[in-house]
């Protein structure tokens, strides 16, 4: 990765403006100390000097000036960082520990002056803080103080410290681009895998580091998400497959009916009775798209707002009754058994479909060769659920295939050659999905049992 | 019978005053709202069929503005909308009727007759007469040349319903929705029996039948042949 993007990155740059901070304020913390602690000191040399002068002006004015020399002379012998010089009145050096009239940095005589000092064989300049007395109108008196220790150990002290907020910088920018370059690579995992989903490989899934931090606890989540959308891609690319297939076939019987009644040669009543199965056909057609329509709409949270309160056994006894003679006529028996009549918020048109989609499918798939149909419409109440169930003594659904005959389009092999669109129990499904129901389909010994359960008003 | 069509989709539109021609109604096409409710207001038509989505005025706020105006016509609604929802939304704003885009022309027609009969105050007739099948409306009393049928409720109301629309089509779709109240599909030929369980009643050995199957469109009752 080239060094640009790493000035670019976000971590970079933001780390790099704490650490300048930090060193910043470091630097500002000790250089305030330094200038406090040397303020503090020179204050008080400041005023031992002065009560010095005022002591020697004081002997001045008592004895005269050879007792000023005299005391000039012993304080200069007792050493230490003391300065002294005195001249006389023509100017020249009478007493003190410096020989010559220091020269001073500032324009007045208070303030610092350098004065060289002999060690052995050398000779340096040190800075002192003093003050230059008149005496008769000449200048002739200077009293002072070394601090050039005092300057040294503060300069030691500001050049450290700058060169710590140096280091400390350096270490930080070095340290953010370390972790720059650590997110960026998670961060180039992550936008790798995604131009892959993008570009349609939608089982790709986020790298992962297995640290269980932020960044890998955001790609687990996106992952997750991307599963969900797999899975609904699968779900709608099986559906497409399936539309495709169910409705080319009565499309292509359609196509074949015209054909056949357009290349009859027995005239009008070929003619009319090609009509007449094309319009059956397009009829077939209309039903599956209206079903896969309200399916779509229903499995779109969008169920219908004319809810009622319906009263779900008096439904089951009015479906019974609509079926009754159909199933009768079927050779099958088909008894209603309502011990409750519980209250649902629903649609009774809509439930009265899934009603009638049960027991449609349960006359067309539900009854075995050679033996008596029987069907079973029941209504009961528990937990407060409606308990709607449909059972058959026919072939059932193995318990494999239970999931599967939900979804749209899914017939089994046993029933593909009975008519059907492949969309009842979808809608039934829907149905519950859409009323916070339940669906479930069991083992009627021998048979299928399909329950749904509808929360009660 | 004088219709009016309000129908964007001209060839609907044209499909449907063909149909209403043929069967002897005249019908008036107009392609717009705004058009719609101005031939509403001033013209003199039995039944009025709205598009529910129209350009300018829509069909909803067209049937709305026919109302506020007094006029009680039987509207039926045409639409591409077929949800429980759309229905009651239609049959609210004021419609009568409701048929769901594609249908067919006979269930079209059915619906129409069924609607410019409604002005006709036969709520007030006790008794009807198909021949010499009557039905008592106070007694709930059926017979057929003097003698007494019995039927089951359900039986009862779907000849009701079959007697008062004597001499029409009655389509298997209309006879759900008077007869049971309901608005789904049955999947299966649910009402085809529950008629033929009727004819066995009524029409089982007598030579003249009553009840006739309309090929490709429902049933009639009608004394002689459809």
């Amino acid at each position: 990765m080239a060094t640009s993007s790493y000035l670019k990155s976000t971590v970079f740059r933001r780390t790099a403006v704490v650490v300048l901070l930090l060193a910043l304020v470091a630097a500002s913390c000790v250089g305030l100390v330094g200038w406090y602690a040397n303020s503090l000191l020179t204050r008080g040399t400041e005023k031992m000097i002065e009560a010095e002068a005022a002591e020697l002006k004081a002997e001045l004015v008592a004895r005269g000036f050879d007792a000023l020399a005299i005391a000039v002379g012993e304080r200069s012998r007792r050493g230490g960082a003391s300065l002294y010089y005195l001249a006389d009145a023509n100017g020249q050096w009478r007493a003190g520990n410096l020989t010559v009239l220091p020269t001073w940095s500032g324009a007045s005589g208070r303030g610092t002056f350098t004065y060289p000092s002999i060690a052995g064989a050398t000779r340096t300049s040190r800075v002192a803080a003093g003050l230059l007395i008149d005496i008769d109108g000449r200048p002739r008196l200077v009293i002072g103080r070394d601090v050039d220790d005092q300057r040294a150990l503060l300069d030691a002290i500001f050049r450290t410290t700058g060169l710590a907020a140096v280091l400390l910088a350096l270490l930080g920018l070095v340290g953010s681009v370390v972790i720059a370059h650590h997110v960026q690579h998670r961060i180039a995992g992550m936008s790798a895998a995604t131009r892959h989903i993008m570009s349609g490989d939608l089982s790709r899934r986020l790298p992962l580091d297995g640290s269980g931090d932020e960044l890998d606890r955001l790609s687990m989540q996106l992952n997750d998400m991307l599963a969900r959308i797999e899975e609904l891609m699968t779900g709608l690319r099986e559906v497409s497959d399936n539309i495709a297939h169910d409705l080319k076939t009565p499309l292509n019987r359609l196509r074949n009916s015209a054909e056949a009644a357009l290349a009859a040669q027995s005239g009008a009543e070929a003619w009319k009775s090609g009509l007449e199965r094309v319009i059956d056909e397009a009829d077939g057609l209309i039903k599956t798209f209206n079903a896969l329509l309200m399916i779509a709409r229903l499995e779109a949270g969008s169920g219908p707002d004319a809810f009622e309160t319906v009263e779900i056994g008096a439904l089951a006894r009015d479906v019974h009754e609509l079926y009754e003679p159909v199933a009768d006529d079927a050779g099958v028996q088909l008894t209603v058994d309502v011990t409750s009549n519980p209250v649902s918020r629903v649609n009774r048109h809509l439930l009265g479909q899934a009603l009638a989609n049960l027991i449609d499918n349960a006359l067309k798939y539900g009854v075995s060769h050679g033996r008596p149909g029987q069907i079973g419409l029941g209504v009961s109440q528990a937990d407060g659920f409606a308990r709607i169930v449909v059972s058959d003594n026919g072939p059932g659904v193995a318990e494999s295939e239970r999931d599967r005959v939900l979804r749209r389009f899914v017939r089994l092999e046993a029933s593909r050659s009975k008519p059907g669109t492949g969309l009842g129990l979808s809608l039934v499904a829907a149905v519950a999905r859409i009323y916070k129901g339940r669906i479930k389909l069991e083992d009627n010994a021998p048979g299928l049992r399909v329950v749904l359960e509808l929360p009660l008003a | 019978m004088r219709v009016l069509i309000v129908e964007d989709d001209r060839e609907i539109a044209h499909f449907v005053q063909r149909g209403l021609k043929e069967s002897g109604h005249g019908a008036d096409v107009v392609f717009n709202g705004d058009d719609g409710l101005e031939h509403a207001l001033s013209g003199d038509y039995d039944v009025i069929i709205v598009d529910r989505m129209l350009p300018g005025r829509d069909g909803l706020s067209l049937i709305q503005a026919v109302r506020a105006s007094g006029s009680r016509t039987p509207v039926l609604i045409l639409s591409a909308l077929g949800e429980v929802d759309d229905r009651v939304k239609g049959l609210k704003a004021g419609g009568d009727d409701y048929l769901t885009k594609p249908f067919a022309l006979t269930e079209l027609l059915a619906r129409i007759e069924a609607l410019g009969r409604r002005i006709s105050p036969d709520e007030t007739v006790t008794r009807y007469m198909v021949g010499d099948l009557a039905l008592d409306r106070l007694t709930h009393k059926v017979t057929r040349a003097g003698d007494v049928i019995v039927l089951q409720p359900r039986e009862y109301r779907l000849l009701e319903y079959l007697m008062r629309n004597a001499g029409q089509v009655v389509t298997r779709t209309m006879l759900l929705e008077h007869v049971w109240d309901y608005h789904f599909d049955p999947q299966t030929n649910v009402i085809d029996v529950h008629v033929s369980r009727l004819r066995g009643k009524i029409d089982k050995g007598f030579d003249k039948p009553l009840l006739h199957t309309v090929r490709g469109a429902g049933y009639m009752m009608r004394d002689g042949d459809v």
